[in-house]
């Protein structure tokens, strides 16, 4: 774990204290009635970055790109784009396009008309429109489609028009709104790379927002965590899965294991906890804490080893019994009950066809990590 | 042997049966369709024959005031002798005067811009209660049904104590000083299109509001997104959307207007022609039933044939969309 940088090496502008921010959220709140949707966020996307917005329903991740725009406009705060406050600017007047959630494409038009409209709002010439249209079509695919109704064609189909349509006036920022929520599984993980592709060739700043953590894990440079409309954390995706900052995010985002203690004694480099039980772990990178102070130890599945006999090297090993064990083919999870009682879920990759050391149900086991395998939480 | 032969035959039976269960769904749901059809047969087709068989009759004074009457009273060759004395002398007569011709002219131009204003006035209303909450909206659709508790003749009558020279809407205007002198509505075409409005207006904005209310807004906000100012929206997404309840409108409130009697009669005065007072003139007044019975054919080819047309263009249109 040497780095838990952004997969594009060379583009890491929230790194570089000179980068120009793109879009700023400055304090801002939404209120709809006494609910507050948003609560004094601030936000800083780049250009040219894939920013996904990640949050249960209801979050206030919707708002948000609503208010981007221009749908909504802030109770309190200010949006900036590109330096330009974007207060009273109406959504017919803003350099930003969205993909609905619904695709809201206009049932009366062909697909050609759908993708045209924009187009022909702005006034431009007649042959540029056939030609960006025919560009378009061609983007997505959907070349014979083009006077087809959208009644007439499928949900992946309509999902592709939607698209061409909200990127044919190549807007400053694409908004994408749940863009892959109505497709299957199969035809949704398709579609996150051609929206990467789509994304690094017109070279666009894309805003996405989803409840699909993998979703955001695939595609995004970064994501934000929202919750009850405040930002939890700001990070890449490896960053939000290997270093979350809170319980919330670390349960938010894929499993988590969470060793409840106190802190015992404290070094340089090494806490040690003690669980509320007596069963005590080391670990690292904790930040220094007043001895006794509450302190969470948060570990992936995947970083716990299981075994049936103690491992001779390790720092932190833990008895208890196989109480379930889940065979999904490319891993197995187990879940282990600990002598003190806790569940803990350790996962498998079967690298091999045949177990080594194979465990059954009731089995005594031993479940083990390295003290630098997770992070402590003290939120 | 018999046990044998009595397990294989328990499934033919039970097939049978199905056959025989399907065969009543079938009818069953021919009933259904039957029904509306043999309601039409004998409640308009019909009474329909029979107006336009009188159509062809003469007058004459007796009971009923034309002949010949098609009877057995002669026997079967008597009924059928009948027959030789129908002629289409009565649609030629209608050709003949041009009261007729002119009291058509004049309801159809009467009723399309009396539709015209019940679209622009019913719109904005339909378009609001589409929009309002939707916990509203219940009592909204209340308030446009509401006036249908009274009776029709009621309301219409109750027009002319706020349309008369010192009606209610004179004294209104006349108190607050924005006119010096009553405005004479009553006995005008004006009255008959405020009569015609007010009347129909429910059957204008249900349709609309009915259509209105299945618009996804989003669609809207898409509009506005890609660079559609809020009116161009409206006329880009919103209306062509709402046009199957715009068109449903239209006929509901054409239709009848065209045909109208009752509000021409109390509110157009005696000078107002229309083809629904020229009709009940013919058949009260001169007791001339072959004559109000042509001009009442005549009346449904006008108002039946354009709608046809119109309807087989959409049916392919719709075709053509597939």
């Amino acid at each position: 774990m040497k780095s838990l940088g952004s997969i594009r090496r060379d583009f890491a502008p929230w790194n570089d204290p000179n980068a120009k921010p793109y879009i700023q959220f400055d304090n801002v709140t939404k209120k709809f009635g006494d609910f507050t949707a948003v609560n004094n966020l601030s936000l800083t996307i780049f250009e040219r970055e894939f920013f996904a917005l990640l949050g249960a329903s209801g979050c206030g991740k919707s708002t948000l790109l609503r208010m981007l725009a221009g749908f909504e406009e802030p109770t309190a705060g200010r949006i900036l784009l590109d330096g330009q406050d974007l207060r009273g600017i109406p959504p017919y007047r803003r350099p930003v396009n969205m993909m609905f959630q619904s695709y809201a494409l206009f049932p009366h038009m062909t697909v050609e008309n759908n993708i045209a409209f924009g187009l022909k709002q702005d006034g431009m010439p007649k042959p540029e429109i056939a030609s960006r249209v025919a560009e378009m079509l061609k983007l997505v695919k959907l070349e014979q489609f083009a006077k087809r109704k959208p009644h007439q064609l499928s949900g992946g189909q309509r999902q592709r028009v939607a698209l061409a349509r909200s990127v044919a006036k190549r807007p400053k920022v694409l908004l994408l709104d749940e863009p892959l929520g109505a497709l299957d599984k199969k035809l949704r993980e398709e579609t996150q790379f051609e929206l990467m592709d789509l994304q690094q060739n017109l070279g666009l700043t894309f805003v996405v927002v989803t409840h699909d953590q993998e979703e955001a894990m695939t595609m995004a440079d970064r994501i934000a965590i929202i919750d009850k409309g405040e930002v939890m954390q700001v990070a890449t995706p490896a960053e939000v899965y290997e270093a979350p900052t809170s319980r919330f995010v670390a349960h938010f985002v894929g499993n988590v294991n969470m060793f409840e203690g106190k802190v015992a004694e404290q070094t340089a480099n090494t806490t040690r906890i003690a669980g509320s039980s007596g069963a005590q772990i080391v670990v690292d990178n904790a930040a220094k804490t007043a001895a006794g102070a509450d302190i969470v130890f948060a570990i992936r599945p995947e970083k716990i080893k299981i075994s049936s006999k103690k491992p001779a090297d390790a720092v932190n090993a833990l008895e208890g019994e196989v109480y379930d064990i889940a065979y999904l083919g490319d891993m197995t999870v187990f879940h282990v009950r600990l002598d003190d009682g806790q569940m803990v879920r350790a996962s498998t990759m079967n690298a091999a066809r045949i177990t080594e050391d194979p465990l059954s149900w009731n089995d005594r086991a031993w479940v083990s990590f390295r003290p630098d395998a997770g992070v402590v939480l003290t939120r | 042997m018999s046990n044998a032969a009595v397990t294989a035959s328990a499934p033919a039976t039970n097939s049978d049966k199905s056959i025989l269960a399907r065969l009543g769904a079938a009818f069953v749901g021919r009933l259904v369709i039957i029904v509306p059809y043999v309601w039409l047969l004998f409640f308009f087709l019909v009474p329909f024959i029979i107006v336009f068989k009188i159509s062809l009759s003469q007058t004459a004074i007796a009971m009923p005031p034309y002949t010949p009457v098609l009877d057995f009273k002669d026997g079967i060759s008597g009924f059928f002798a009948g027959f030789g004395a129908l002629s289409f002398d009565n649609y030629a007569w209608l050709t003949q005067d041009a009261l007729y011709f002119n009291a058509y002219v004049t309801s159809v131009i009467i009723a399309a811009i009396s539709t015209v204003l019940t679209l622009i006035v019913g719109y904005p209303i339909a378009y609001g209660m589409a929009r309002a909450p939707a916990t509203i909206r219940p009592t909204l659709l209340m308030l446009v049904i509401l006036p249908f508790w009274t009776s029709f003749l009621i309301r219409v009558y109750a027009w002319i104590g706020i349309l008369k020279p010192e009606g209610l809407l004179n004294q209104l205007l006349l108190a607050t000083g924005i006119i010096s002198q009553p405005l004479i509505i009553l006995n005008t075409y004006t009255a008959i299109f405020i009569g015609i409005v007010y009347s129909y207006l429910p059957f204008m904005v249900l349709p609309l509001y009915s259509s209105l209310e299945k618009m996804d807004y989003s669609l809207i906000e898409a509009a506005k997104d890609l660079g559609c100012p809020p009116t161009s929206a409206f006329w880009k997404i919103t209306f062509p959307l709402s046009l199957p309840g715009v068109i449903a409108g239209c006929l509901l409130v054409f239709i009848p207007a065209v045909g109208e009697f009752v509000i021409p009669d109390l509110l157009g005065g005696s000078q107002t022609l229309m083809i629904g007072k020229t009709l009940w003139n013919e058949f009260f007044a001169n007791r001339d039933w072959p004559v109000s019975s042509a001009v009442a054919v005549i009346l449904l080819l006008l108002l039946t044939v354009p709608i046809m047309f119109f309807q087989q263009a959409q049916a392919r249109a719709q075709e053509q969309d597939k």
